[in-house]
């Protein structure tokens, strides 16, 4: 049996109620995008439904601790395709194989998605760190980033009360969104390709007047506090990859 | 203005880069509709070539100095240049930064210039101007001077996140050596003053919610290392003390980067000893966090830290008689014991194998590092063995394993191609 969902969150939660709701044995997941019809196999195209999403949510909650809900909710916004059908039959085991089950490691599922959740919550970490605001002429500080998971929903409250008092945007290149904090609440916003390009690469223009100033003074700080002497390039790139050097004004 | 400022962070970051604590982690200030707040486990914004990271602005208020430690890029004697930052300008640089996420906040040090009071009344300047009036939330770690006035010292305490006082050389007869105007009871003294203030406030605390926080993320402390011939044991025993006497979060030991042609140190020139650094903080880790003794890794009979093989696994091989632990029944603090699993390997273990008994392959994929762990544990397919490795034979099996992350780095001899 093939259950093909649309990829949201609340389309793999109703798949798990689908399943529990006809129990049809082994079901493999698909995304509708990647769904290609088998000869001899049936599928069942998932309707989303909001109350039903809940139900499952909430069981959830009651079979697991807010660590591990986190885990959940991290693996899925990992968008790997390997994370959503560990995720459905990871619920399914959970609720099937009752309390205290989420800690069998031995269980491929379930350190799958103890993995993913670490992969998710380090690359979340490395935003924290990575970010780097310019201050545009406006008075508004920008960020442009390309995260290799959608870390956005994960990162709003650790920017929102850092930088309470100053107006920032921080926008998610890849996946065509971003938040604007406004000093009252955060918001969602969306740019066109051309605000999009030039928050890639902005123009001195649409820049702050001092903000060259500290990005050459922080670049000659980042030159200064290093030993040349314990050179050790190796263990730099592991801790920062090249992929994200583009964020950063030091390199 | 902005070309002499840049010139003064030159000089003034150059000289505070060999203290090498770096954390800003312990600290979880809450921001009030201001700028900042402590992040609990610290975030490292960017590292340098050396591979070490940059979490907080890392300054000197000034390199002038009275003193004439021999190990100090800033001694008096030196013929460098000097310079010295106005409290406004740390502020500004530090807001500013700050702002734009480059940093957690400030690591603020300083020569002693005049006497000690006075240099700790302008660290507190600084302090108190950013807390106070740009309402910043952000981490802040401060040197005590040693020597400066208690009542300069508990005020610092009030808005610093962490307070620290390097220890410098490991005994008494290599701080003589070097720096004869210090002792160690002069640090010793502050050290145990601060640590007394954080256990009262902290009691306070407990009973009255307004009591403000006293030095949340604790205190930590600094050692030179191999600028004075002191064995790894006498230097891990000093830092075991420590940690225990005063409650230190960390002691950091810092690999001597010769800066001075004194003929008491290392020439200009010579390699850090990165290696023994680094064995030294495993040591050190595995003292905080796995249950090590610090007599069980260095003794007598063993004054010093291998260098081709970690502390752990040369425990391991001088005490065969503890392995092999069976993982799906051993105490999980023998697993943790065991070369190669750590602890998150060695958690995940005792939660899994509740639910049934665990594999080489399992293990491998919850994390270990089997090629190391396989001589000394069992699980269910472990192959039967007749009769035991010797020690030498274990290590020359694990050592053609792997390779040293270290051997090429260091490596006397030249390749020929």
């Amino acid at each position: 049996m093939i259950y093909v969902i649309d990829g949201d969150l609340e389309s793999l939660l109703c798949a798990i109620f689908e399943w529990f709701e006809r129990k049809p044995g082994k079901v493999v997941l698909r995304t509708a995008d990647s769904y290609q019809p088998e000869a001899f196999t049936k599928a069942l195209f998932i309707h989303n439904d909001r109350d039903k999403a809940d139900r499952v949510w909430k069981g959830l909650q009651k079979q697991l601790s807010a660590a591990w809900m986190r885990r959940f909710y991290c693996t899925f916004l990992s968008e790997l395709p390997q994370a959503l059908c560990s995720l459905f039959e990871f619920a399914c085991l959970v609720f099937s194989a009752g309390p205290g089950i989420e800690n069998n490691f031995g269980n491929a599922d379930v350190l799958l998605i103890a993995q993913t959740a670490a992969r998710v919550e380090r690359e979340k970490h490395r935003m924290e760190a990575f970010i780097r605001f310019r201050e545009g002429s406006d008075g508004i500080f920008y960020c442009g980033i390309d995260p290799d998971f959608n870390v956005l929903p994960l990162i709003m409250k650790h920017f929102r009360e850092r930088y309470a008092d100053q107006h920032w945007v921080i926008y998610d290149l890849r996946r065509h969104y971003g938040l604007h904090y406004d000093l009252q609440g955060l918001e969602e916003v969306f740019l066109n390709a051309e605000g999009e390009k030039a928050l890639g690469k902005p123009d001195t223009a649409l820049l702050s007047e001092q903000e060259g100033r500290y990005v050459l003074l922080w670049k000659s700080y980042f030159k200064s506090t290093n030993i040349a002497a314990r050179k050790n390039t190796k263990l730099q790139m592991r801790h920062i990859p090249k992929r994200y050097w583009r964020y950063l004004a030091e390199f | 203005m902005s070309d002499r400022i840049s010139k003064k962070l030159s000089i003034l970051a150059d000289a505070a880069k060999y203290d090498v604590s770096c954390s800003s982690s312990g600290s979880n200030r809450k921001n009030k509709d201001g700028l900042g707040n402590g992040h609990y486990s610290g975030i490292c914004h960017t590292y340098t070539e050396d591979g070490r990271c940059v979490s907080l602005l890392k300054i000197l208020l000034t390199n002038h100095c009275i003193f004439d430690c021999a190990y100090c890029v800033s001694r008096k004697s030196n013929d460098i240049e000097r310079a010295a930052f106005t409290v406004d300008e740390v502020v500004s640089l530090t807001v500013s930064f700050y702002r734009r996420n480059y940093i957690e906040g400030l690591f603020l040090s300083s020569g002693i210039f005049k006497n000690a009071d006075f240099t700790m009344e302008r660290l507190l300047r600084v302090v108190k101007k950013l807390r106070l009036e740009e309402n910043f939330n952000g981490y802040i770690h401060l040197k005590t001077i040693p020597g400066a006035g208690e009542e300069l010292v508990r005020e610092a305490g009030l808005f610093a996140d962490r307070m620290s006082i390097n220890l410098e050389m490991p005994t008494e007869s290599g701080l003589k050596l070097l720096a004869p105007e210090k002792s160690h009871a002069e640090v010793i003294r502050p050290l145990s003053f601060v640590q007394n203030q954080i256990i009262q406030f902290s009691e306070e605390k407990k009973l009255i919610k307004s009591v403000p926080v006293f030095v949340p993320a604790g205190q930590s402390t600094q050692m030179v290392i191999g600028a004075t011939p002191e064995t790894d044991k006498d230097i891990m025993q000093t830092a075991d003390s420590f940690y225990r006497r005063f409650g230190l979060k960390r002691v950091y030991y810092s690999g001597y980067v010769p800066v001075s042609d004194d003929n008491r140190l290392p020439v200009i020139g010579s390699q850090p000893p990165l290696i023994r650094e680094n064995r030294l903080y495993q040591t050190d880790w595995l003292m905080r966090f796995y249950g090590f003794h610090v007599n069980e890794l260095l003794n007598d009979a063993n004054p010093h830290l291998d260098i081709d093989i970690d502390p752990k696994l040369s425990w391991a091989l001088r005490n065969l008689h503890f392995f092999p632990v069976d993982v799906n029944s051993a105490a999980y603090r023998m697993i943790l014991r065991v070369p190669g699993i750590g602890v998150g390997s060695a958690k995940k273990i005792v939660e899994a194998r509740k639910f049934g008994k665990l594999s080489m392959e399992q293990l491998r994929k919850i994390g270990v590092a089997c090629n190391r762990a396989k001589h000394f544990i069992r699980c269910t397919d472990s192959p039967y063995v007749m009769g035991d490795y010797q020690h030498t034979q274990i290590k020359a099996f694990i050592l053609a394993e792997s390779e040293s992350k270290y051997q090429r780095n260091y490596a006397t001899q030249l390749n020929l191609f």
